[in-house]
Formats: structure tokens, sequence, C-alpha cells
């Protein structure tokens, strides 16, 4: 039920970013979706890819802070209010985001949402309760 | 007719006529000032040695009796003190009294968070006062000045020692201490001090602060400054005396030694400091051989005191870089000049007038969870400010995906660092492997400060 996604810890100096995502092209894998949350000095930069072990590895050889985190992959119909419907959900349901980010599939008929909560198995229970579908990671890589 | 002082007042940076606080020693012959000194030094060897152990196992150890010592060159034959040997004695194992003839201690940070403890007596703290009043008077201060003491306060020796000399000078004191900047410029205003003390960042940043609150220092009275605790340059001095309307004279000390108050800049001659040697005798060291250098040559200073009862100390290395100038100046004093201090042999920092040394950062990162050794200590003078910055790599361990994690770690190492050393730092992450490794001694510190 859950996602894993790489976090890379990312200084704020210019063409970081364009180094990771070309070392990630260098060795074929596909990011499927990405956000940056950064601060004064520095980010950190958060990727859903096809292969986390290849990305994990490639990265961390090549000298960037690289951790692994269990995500949720919410699917919704991309249309007005799919997002406000599932956060109407999270409010009633008291469950507190850390972070989230989201997606559109290729189809363009669904969205993808990413969500980091403090209580993850509280989160999933609820959303899947509530009659939402939860992505594996596998689904996601087939998207 | 104006009296004596208000020509003093009136005529600002312009020479009248020196003042003395005692002009015998202060312009006595060489030849008479070093056979005083040699009394004393003879005098205090012997003292030292009967009364505190390790200063006798020391000049044992270099089979060096007090008899030996019959001239002042003699000097170099007596074993070094330095700070760690201060440190070893913690807190009062080098004092020459017991405690009850004590009456005061002071404290300067240590690499270990241990403090350096020193102690006077009560004739001890009225020496000290006698010659923070001579310093004083070197600045042009009389007891018609009123003193803005802006020192800090504490175990630190510069708020109290600069306090009893204005006293003892006859001057009134605002022990204003530090800090509070905005309430300091209203007592300015209200007050009408004279000579202001302070240490040059904070003097700058009283500055700026006028400016911002559209104060302008001309219509102050301030007419002198007396800045010290910290290493500043020529060109910070210009920017003082500019940006304040009073003349900038340096003052020199420091607590292993006595305080404020070892030596002073006059008014006349336009370099160096007066050296109190009737009190303190100077040497310059070869800081890798000890070897006692000629004079002129610059390189460590040395100081013994001669005359100090609780707290003497024998050939004190202070690690300062300088030289000494014997001509007479100027101002007609025979005692020797010290040149303002251009560096340090060691990698201690001076941050706003705080001792911190690379070891207590790293002290402070290596107690927090998961930080690896790789970090570094950027110093940068920001406006007036000095500013220091702390740079950690991300290891894995303290790595997290969430901002508020990273934040809190680096929140909890600066409220570390702000405990143990009482400096306010940034503390910056960067990635890995991105602080250069060292190739023998480790470069901790990159001080941006152009001094």
């Amino acid at each position: 039920m859950r996602v894993e996604q790489i976090a890379v810890f990312l200084e704020n100096k210019s063409g970081r970013l364009a180094e990771i995502t070309a070392k990630l092209a260098e060795q074929n894998i596909n990011i499927r979706a990405l956000s940056v949350a950064d601060t004064a000095d520095f980010g950190i930069l958060r990727l859903i890819v096809d292969n986390v072990d290849k990305a994990k590895t490639t990265l961390r050889s090549s000298g960037f802070t690289v951790g692994i985190t269990n995500v949720i992959a919410v699917e919704v119909a991309d249309k007005t209010g799919g997002l406000a419907g599932v956060l109407k959900t999270i409010k009633e349901e008291r469950l507190n985001v850390e972070y989230m980010y989201a997606f559109v599939h290729k189809t363009g008929e669904n969205a993808v949402l990413i969500f980091r909560f403090d209580d993850m198995d509280q989160a999933i229970e609820s959303l899947q309760r509530t009659g939402y579908k939860i992505l594996t990671g596998e689904e996601i890589c087939a998207l | 007719m104006k009296s004596f002082y208000d020509a003093i007042k009136t005529d600002k940076q312009e020479k009248v006529m020196t003042l003395y606080w005692e002009e015998e020693i202060e312009t006595l012959p060489r030849v008479g000032l070093e056979s005083i000194q040699l009394k004393r030094l003879q005098h205090l060897v012997a003292r030292v040695y009967k009364t505190v152990a390790p200063y006798r196992e020391k000049m044992d150890a270099a089979a060096v009796k007090p008899e030996d010592i019959q001239s002042l060159a003699d000097l170099a034959k007596l074993p070094f003190t330095v700070k760690e040997d201060l440190r070893e004695s913690y807190p009062f194992g080098l004092f020459t009294v017991p405690m009850d003839q004590v009456v005061r201690v002071h404290a300067s940070s240590g690499t270990t968070g241990k403090p350096t403890v020193v102690g006077y007596t009560k004739k001890d703290i009225e020496l000290w006062a006698g010659l923070m009043a001579r310093a004083l008077t070197l600045a042009g201060a009389t007891a018609k000045d009123m003193v803005h003491n802006a020192y800090g306060y504490g175990l630190f020796t510069g708020g109290l020692g600069a306090h009893y000399g204005i006293e003892r000078l006859g001057a009134t004191v605002i022990p204003v201490s530090g800090g509070n900047t905005k309430r300091q410029i209203t007592i300015m205003q209200d007050f009408e001090p004279t000579v202001l003390l302070a240490t040059p960042s904070y003097a700058l940043n009283l500055a700026e602060t006028m400016d911002t609150l559209g104060v302008d220092p001309k219509s102050l009275s301030l007419r002198v400054g007396v800045f010290g605790a910290e290493p500043w340059s020529e060109n910070m001095r210009d920017e003082v005396e500019r940006k304040l309307n009073i003349k900038a004279v340096d003052i020199y000390g420091l607590s292993e030694v006595m305080g404020p108050g070892v030596a002073m800049q006059c008014l006349e001659g336009d370099k160096g400091m007066h050296i109190f040697e009737d009190h303190f005798l100077p040497e310059i060291i070869d800081p890798d051989t000890g070897e006692v250098l000629p004079p002129g040559e610059k390189g460590e200073l040395v100081f013994t005191t001669l005359t100090k009862e609780a707290f003497p100390i024998i050939r004190y290395r202070t690690k300062d870089i300088s030289r000494l100038m014997y001509e007479t100046c100027e101002c007609g004093r025979t005692l020797v000049r010290m040149e303002k201090v251009t560096g340090r042999t060691d990698d201690m920092l001076i941050i706003r007038g705080v001792n911190v040394f690379p070891s207590q950062i790293e002290h402070v990162l290596m107690g927090t969870e998961g930080v690896e050794p790789h970090y570094q200590i950027v110093v940068n003078r920001e406006g007036n400010m000095d500013t220091m910055a702390v740079e950690v790599e991300v290891s894995e361990d303290i790595f997290s995906d969430e901002i508020k994690a990273l934040e809190s770690l680096t929140g909890r190492i600066q409220m570390d660092i702000k405990d143990m050393l009482g400096v306010t730092c940034k503390v910056k992450l960067v990635e890995p492997r991105t602080i250069q490794r060292s190739e023998g001694k480790a470069q901790r510190v990159i001080d941006n400060r152009k001094l």
C-alpha cells in the first residue's frame, strides 16, 4: 500500500538538480513525479522513480545524501474538486499531512496525489475505508 | 577664561598637553625602570617558587632556582606558562595566597567548557584600578569626564576592570554593560558621556543604530573611544572614528595577566600601545622555538606580572603576535610600546569579544547524534558585526525527507553552541564531501574578516 520515495539533500547551488536528473537519465531511470522543498540554505528533492534501488545506488555513488521514505499514492479523477474531496476526507479523519505533491496520468483521466502523513497506518486505513484507491509502487510504475 | 579641562574637551582631537597619571614612573629613564623591574622580578620569582607547587616543579625540572635571576635577561631561563597550565590547576591551583585574601575572581572561556580562573587580592584590585585609571589618562580622560562603559560586566574582566579604573580616575561611570543598544543611545543623548568604552564591533553597532534612529553622532558629547577585547584593523579604527566622530584608541589586556589596562595607546604617538612595564614585563619570542627575539622583531608576546599578589604569572604565552618598540614616544613616556596585535599563533577566534575555539564547536557537534566530524567554521564581518557560521555535512543518519526535522536539528545545534560558548552562530547544512578534507592539520576555520 506504500510507495517508496527517494529524498535527496540539496544545497542551494546552481546546477544540482540538473546533475541529479542527468545521472538518473544515464542509468535509464524514469522519474514519475518529483517535488522540491526548499529553505534559504538547502532543499530536499523528493522523487518517485521506476527503479528505487538503482536510483539510490546511482545517486549515493555520485556523492549525494539519499534517504528512502514511504509515502502514500492516492488516485483520484482528474476533474474539478478531485483534490478538494480527498483533503476534505483527510480533514474529517483528522489526518496530519507532512507534505504532498501531485501528478497527472498520461491518459489524462486520473491524477495521483502523493502524501506523507505523520501516522501512515492510520491514513491508509482511513482512506481505504472512505473508498479511495491507493496505488502500489508497481501500479505507479505501470502508469 | 576656559578651564584646563574645558580646553581639552573643546579642543577635541588636538593635543593640548600630555597628561600623566603617574608621571615619574611613566617617563622614568629606562635604566631606572629596568632596575625596578629586576627587583620586582626577583621578589616575584622567589615568592612564586615558595608558594606555588606547579611553578616550583617546572623550575626544578628546568634546573633553575630563584637565585639564578641576576639580570632581566635571566628571565629567559624560566619555563613558560601556557593556558593548559591554568586548566590543569583549575580553578584556584595557581593562586599564591589563601582564599580568604582573594576578594574577587574572574574567568575566561575554556576549550572544553572549563574556563580559566584568575583571582585578585584587595591590593590587586587597587593596582588594577590604578593601572586602568592610568590607561584612561593616556586616552586624555580626566575626573571631569563621564564614561559610558559598554564592556560586558560579569566573569569577563572588561566591564568591572574598566569600572574600577573609571572610579579611581574620579570620572563618572555609566555601568551600562553590553546590549540594549537603543537604550544606550538614549543614555548617550541624555547623560552626555564624553568617553566610550566598548569592543570595536559594538561601537560600530552603536553607530549603525544611531543612523537607523536618525541620531547624529555630532550631536553627542563623545570625544574619545577606548576599544579593545577583540582584534581590529586600522581600517576599522578609521571607520569608528568617522562614524562616531571621535578619536579611537586601543587598549590591551587579558585576564591571565590582569584584564584591561596591561597596555594602552596614547593620543600622541600614532602607533602602538604603551605596556605598563613597571607591573608587566613583556618579551617577544619565536613561537616555534621559544627563543627570545631581539627588540623590534615580530613574534609571540609573553608577559610576566611583576607585582600581582593572588595570581601572578611567569612568562605567560599570550599567543598574540606583536612586536616591541623601545623608542621614547612623542608623549614623553619611556614605557615600551607594543604594536597592534595582528594575529594569533593558534586558531582561537574572537567573535564579538568572546573567545571561541574550533574544538569547542567540535565538542558540541560531536555530542549531537549522527553528526559527522566534518565541519567548518566560517567567520565573516557582516556590516559591523562578526558572524560565525558552522557548516555541517549532512550524513544519511541525520538526513530526513522533512524540512522541519532538518531545521530542528540545526536549531538544536545552534542552541547548544549558544549555551556553551555564549555566541550566536548559524548552522548551515551542506552536502557530503563539500568540506575540504585535511591533509595534515585540518583547516577548521575560514576567517573572512579583513583584519
